[in-house]
């Protein structure tokens, strides 16, 4: 053993190359860490407050006439209200379950149909053909005056 | 470097389609000499690492910046306060910015003095002279993007000038404005050249300023004291004292980006008057305060006209140093262009000065 040798608290001799080695390998380390925590906390967007919304007015009585649908807005995403031929109001998510496009209302069909891949669901929101892999979200609706109020269920 | 006999392989196998030894060669070539000025070798590099910084906060600002009149001013102070980390992107960028700027003059006129753009560097100190005046333009062209009171009337004011040169004044003035007015068609201008077209041009001038430096290897002063001076090599001894030097800058850019957040002021609004104590950056201030001074009129020119072609001229002259020096080409001292050279430091540092203290 050379006199630059010291022993560690172990026992294991460390020289004071390694030490040093160790010491520069650390603060290499220690300084990419600092570099890029705040770059991913940077590149990772704050929340947008959006306001998650629980109930909103989807339409007025008189909007939809029977066998047709109107897309509107439910917090920050699309949602699709149906008027069905026998005049019951039904209301799904808009997002396609398959690859997040958005749905419509075909009357010619009586179904909810994606125009991106031929999806397509009955008016319960089951997925019935295409490769939509699940059904459509349903929400609850009720009628107050003339408002057609939507919620989640 | 002899290494396993993998790497060997994977070297002969780039040397015979690239010709690998050659750029080896090249990396590997550059010595720098050690005498008492081989400090200021430091400078450029320091220039290029806050350069460097710029490049990289700016594609992070980019993520969050919106260049218009309507959602400038609200997402720099989205980035501000809810991106996590955003003040201090943003402060640093701000800081490197100035010190970017601070550093370049340092290194253009520790280059000046010490001649090293005497043959056969010529074409390098041309490059870095237009390095120095992009550089200024990305200070001002970034300077209004934030929207706020004071940039918009440094605007105003700074393309104000260029409509007054004659016959094509007005032409220029719309140009850079994109309108009679600064306007959101200005912003959104002045970011397509902040964040495009400087930085291309820059990058192609920063690439040949560098390549040169790189072929010529470092000047030594003239005279027999620097003549076979001790040397080391660029790489790795240089390039790592270098990146010591660098880690440092880094620290006292995160220092003061952290202690002085950059600030962001009160929103541009077109119908209210200037704020008192209205000037530019202060890597532009000697020349605001210089047409401060100018009279409306010298002879039939307006001031500012005057001012406009006594600063060309001396851009045109900055250019020009190594082809008006002829006596730094025949590796003669030339006292006259050090007292030159001080005289326009000395300009600098007090019209600066004047233009804080009035
Ligand atoms: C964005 C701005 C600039 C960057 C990033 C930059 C970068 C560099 C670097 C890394 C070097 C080698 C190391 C050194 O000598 O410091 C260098 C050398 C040089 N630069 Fe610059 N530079 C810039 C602006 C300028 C300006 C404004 C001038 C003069 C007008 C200039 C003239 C020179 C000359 C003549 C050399 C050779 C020095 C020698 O051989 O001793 N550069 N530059
Ligand atoms: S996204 Fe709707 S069917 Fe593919």
């Amino acid at each position: 053993m050379t006199t630059d040798d010291t022993k560690t608290p172990g026992g294991a001799p460390i020289s004071r190359r390694g030490f040093f080695d160790l010491a520069l390998g650390g603060g290499v380390i220690a300084l990419l860490g600092a570099i890029l925590y705040p770059l991913t906390r940077f590149v990772i967007p704050p929340e947008s407050p959006e306001a998650v919304a629980s109930q909103v007015v989807a339409a007025k009585i008189g909007d939809l006439t029977p066998n047709s649908g109107k897309i509107f807005r439910f917090g920050k995403d699309p949602a699709l209200l149906v008027l069905t031929k026998s005049g019951e109001y039904r209301a799904f998510t808009a997002i396609c379950t398959h690859l997040d496009c958005t749905v419509q209302y075909r009357g010619d069909l009586e179904r909810i149909w994606c125009a991106c891949h031929n999806g397509n669901y009955d008016l319960n929101g089951n997925n019935v053909s295409g490769p939509p892999p699940l059904p459509l979200t349903q929400y609850n609706v009720t009628v107050r005056g003339d408002q057609i109020i939507v919620s989640k269920a | 470097m002899t290494g396993s006999p993998t790497k060997s392989t994977v070297a002969a196998w780039l040397d015979e389609r690239l010709g690998w030894s050659a750029i080896k060669e090249f990396a590997q070539h550059k010595r720098i000499p050690l005498h008492r000025h081989t400090v200021w070798y430091y400078l450029g590099g320091m220039t290029l690492f806050c350069f460097l910084v710029q490049i990289g906060t700016g594609i992070l600002l980019l993520l969050y910046y919106r260049p218009t009149a309507e959602a400038a001013f609200e997402s720099v102070e989205f980035i501000m306060t809810d991106v996590r980390f955003g003040w201090l992107v943003r402060s640093i960028h701000s800081w490197s910015a100035n010190l970017m700027l601070f550093f370049a003059f340092v290194h253009m006129f520790s280059v000046f003095f010490l001649r090293a753009y005497r043959k056969p560097r010529e074409l390098t100190w041309v490059s870095g002279a237009l390095l120095l005046f992009l550089s200024l333009g990305f200070g001002f062209s970034g300077y209004l993007l934030p929207w706020n009171q004071l940039a918009y009337f440094a605007t105003k004011v700074g393309t104000d000038i260029l409509g007054q040169i004659p016959l094509i004044g007005h032409w220029l003035l719309t140009v850079a404005r994109g309108g009679d007015e600064v306007s959101g068609a200005t912003l959104t201008r002045f970011f397509g050249v902040h964040v495009a077209v400087l930085p291309m041009i820059a990058t192609f001038f920063l690439v040949v300023h560098l390549a040169m430096v790189q072929k010529q290897g470092m000047s030594v002063p003239i005279g027999p004291s620097y003549q076979n001076t001790r040397t080391m090599p660029f790489f790795p001894n240089f390039a790592l004292r270098d990146l010591v030097g660098w880690t440092l800058a880094l620290g006292i850019l995160v220092l003061l980006a952290s202690i002085f957040p950059w600030e962001l002021g009160v929103k541009a609004d077109p119908l209210a008057s200037a704020p008192a104590g209205i000037r530019p950056e202060w890597f532009f201030c000697f020349m605001f305060q210089t047409l401060k001074y100018i009279p409306s009129h010298v002879l039939f020119m307006p001031g500012e006209l005057l001012g406009i072609i006594g600063f060309s001229l001396g851009g045109v002259a900055l250019i020009l140093v190594p082809f008006l020096d002829r006596r730094a080409a025949r590796e003669e001292r030339n006292g006259l262009m050090t007292a030159i050279g001080c005289v326009v430091i000395l300009y600098m540092a007090v019209f600066t000065l004047l233009a804080y203290v009035r």
